[in-house]
């Protein structure tokens, strides 16, 4: 019966990472086929023009080029941000932090569309009231940014205090004792316990940033970005371009991860060799 | 505040306090207010914004009211004002989302979690990571080819003989939950999965040993003891789901409407910001309002969500 049970959960995990995995190879396998729509039935014989297709199509290079500038602009801003408001969330305490946190991860559940307009009116209307046609107050990628900050600083804000909360704030005494400047504290001991975090945070916010549609979408004034363009494509004349950019991506997805994967075995193998040998030193003391 | 001016200095500290604000003032609470002010002036030509026409009202909420249509339930007919049917069913297909996302997420977390080799489980995790990593449009786009009446899933499904004719799959509400589900179902895995894995296996052994069939075992140990992370789990599906955009405009069919979709096209087709406003806030409220429900429900605090 155990048994029984062992095995129906194996087959159970089988199956979920084939529901999970299938897709992306479905949408893979059609970038290769020669068909003029998106599918990999029927099958029509191999052929690589669609990635051709892809590199000569100028509008989807061009929202490639917007998609990577503003998730790089997004990251750089969600990190300062998200890092200052963990550190004075962490130095903090009683009814203003409840507060304060409260309010940070409750943007975290505000929907996208609710996020996009009320960015856009907010920048819009200050324009027209003082009068101006400076770039910031008109519809563009820049308040793209602005409203994914505004939520994905608070994905930074969580990693950076779960790391925080394991930090020795007795090193930052020492090295106040010491001498050092504030601006010292912070740069060479608070900062680079917290880079690890940072950086995942980074890496966060620069994936959501490329995900993200619904923001964008409402901000983004006639401006591209990968996510609209490939949406704007799948709404009105499809064409498989789109699965040969999927399939890079995919690969590039994959790429990382196996690198990721193997990085950490390594370390694992490290870990592991340094466990035997500390034991082999012991064993040994014990013996002499 | 005083411990933070004494490390880093009055200088820093004022800086951060300023990002702090910039972040939740001008970012989010200002937007919101704005959001909730403009929601309330009627639609006007240029020259009359400003203008003695321009006055508070609930004219843009009283839309949600317009145009009825007549609906059966059960065989009993009753009109419907067409905006409050589409909200009705967004919240009711995002709790069919939620509730199909549970039940495949729990029985895997629990394996994960409980049975599977810990020395294979960081390989299994990052298995699971790369659909999360590549972008929603373009899992929605999978699906869209995947469902297609002449794809892949009808054409193997013909092939194994499991059904006779193809069938269509993206129909009424069938297309936007399976691509909804498959989209979010990872939101509620790893919540479950962390709650699980913190449990003591020796509780299950206990109850085990003392003779207790598996559901109970469930029933009364595992589930208990992972309900703030089912609890987060169940709000960030239902939240994503009721907010989501992509999906439904993609694997959408002619007779489903999501809210979204609503907001979206009085924002882009009709270039009335000011409805778009009220609907925008009535999907906030909503929202608002089911969170706060599911964390009383659950017994839980927002602040443990986020975990």
């Amino acid at each position: 019966m155990h048994k029984l049970r062992m095995i129906l959960a194996r087959l159970y995990m089988g199956l979920f990472l084939v529901f999970m995995i299938a897709p992306l190879v479905v949408m893979s396998g059609a970038a290769f086929n020669d068909n003029r729509l998106p599918s990999i039935v029927p099958w029509k014989g191999w052929t690589s023009r669609w990635f051709e297709a892809m590199i000569n199509d100028d509008r989807m290079m061009v929202a490639f080029g917007n998609t990577l500038v503003v998730a790089v602009a997004v990251a750089i801003l969600s990190v300062i941000v998200g890092t200052a408001s963990a550190i004075l969330i962490n130095s903090i305490s009683g009814r203003v932090r409840t507060l304060l946190y409260s309010m940070m991860i409750s943007t975290i559940l505000i929907p996208g569309v609710v996020i996009g307009i009320s960015t856009m009116i907010l920048w819009t209307k200050m324009g027209n009231a003082m009068g101006t046609e400076f770039f910031l107050f008109n519809p563009g990628l820049h308040l793209s940014v602005l409203g994914q900050v505004s939520y994905i600083a608070a994905m930074v804000m969580l990693l950076v205090l779960a790391r925080l909360q394991s930090f020795d704030a007795g090193l930052e005494e020492a090295a106040l004792d010491l001498g050092a400047s504030h601006a010292q504290v912070l740069r060479r001991i608070l900062l680079p316990y917290l880079y690890p975090a940072i950086g995942a945070g980074a890496a966060v916010a620069f994936f959501q940033s490329i995900e993200n549609y619904n923001v964008t979408q409402f901000t983004r004034g006639g401006m591209d970005t990968l996510t609209v363009y490939v949406f704007s494509m799948v709404r009105s004349g499809v064409t498989p371009a789109i699965n040969a950019l999927a399939f890079l991506l995919i690969m590039v997805t994959l790429v990382l991860a196996m690198i990721y994967e193997i990085n950490r075995r390594r370390m694992a193998r490290v870990e592991a060799d340094r466990e035997a040998e500390a034991r082999r030193a012991s064993a040994l003391e014990e013996a002499l | 505040m005083s411990d933070l001016i004494r490390r880093y200095g009055v200088t820093i500290t004022a800086l951060m306090c300023l990002l702090v604000a910039f972040w939740l003032v001008m970012l989010v609470i200002v937007p919101n207010i704005t959001l909730f002010e403009q929601s309330f002036r009627p639609y006007l030509p240029v020259v009359d914004v400003g203008g003695p026409k321009d006055v508070y009202s609930l004219g843009n909420y009283a839309k949600v009211f317009d145009g009825s249509i007549e609906r059966s339930f059960f065989g009993i007919p009753y009109m419907i004002p067409v905006h409050v049917m589409t909200f009705g069913l967004t919240i009711w297909y995002s709790i069919v989302v939620t509730v199909a996302c549970f039940a495949l997420a729990y029985p895997l977390a629990f394996f994960m979690a409980k049975i599977a080799n810990p020395k294979s489980l960081p390989t299994l995790l990052l298995l699971l990571f790369i659909p999360l990593w590549v972008s929603e449009v373009l899992r929605a786009f999978a699906w869209w080819i995947i469902l297609a009446f002449k794809g892949p899933l009808n054409a193997l499904l013909l092939a194994i003989g499991a059904i006779e004719a193809p069938v269509r799959w993206i129909v009424d509400y069938d297309g936007v939950v399976i691509g909804l589900t498959y989209t979010y179902v990872l939101f509620m895995l790893f919540p479950i999965y962390n709650a699980i894995a913190s449990l003591d296996t020796n509780q299950i052994e206990a109850a085990d040993d003392l003779g207790a069939p598996w559901w109970k075992i469930h029933l009364r140990i595992v589930l208990p003891h992972a309900k703030p992370g089912i609890a987060s789990g169940c709000v960030m599906v239902f939240m994503l789901s009721a907010g989501s955009l992509l999906v439904p405009s993609i694997l959408g069919s002619t007779t489903s409407q999501w809210f979204t979709q609503t907001i979206d096209q009085w924002f882009k087709d009709a270039l009335d910001w000011n409805t778009a406003s009220a609907y925008a806030f009535i999907l906030l409220l909503l929202c608002t309002i089911f969170v706060s429900i599911a964390l009383k429900v659950f017994k839980v605090k927002l602040s443990d969500i986020a975990k």
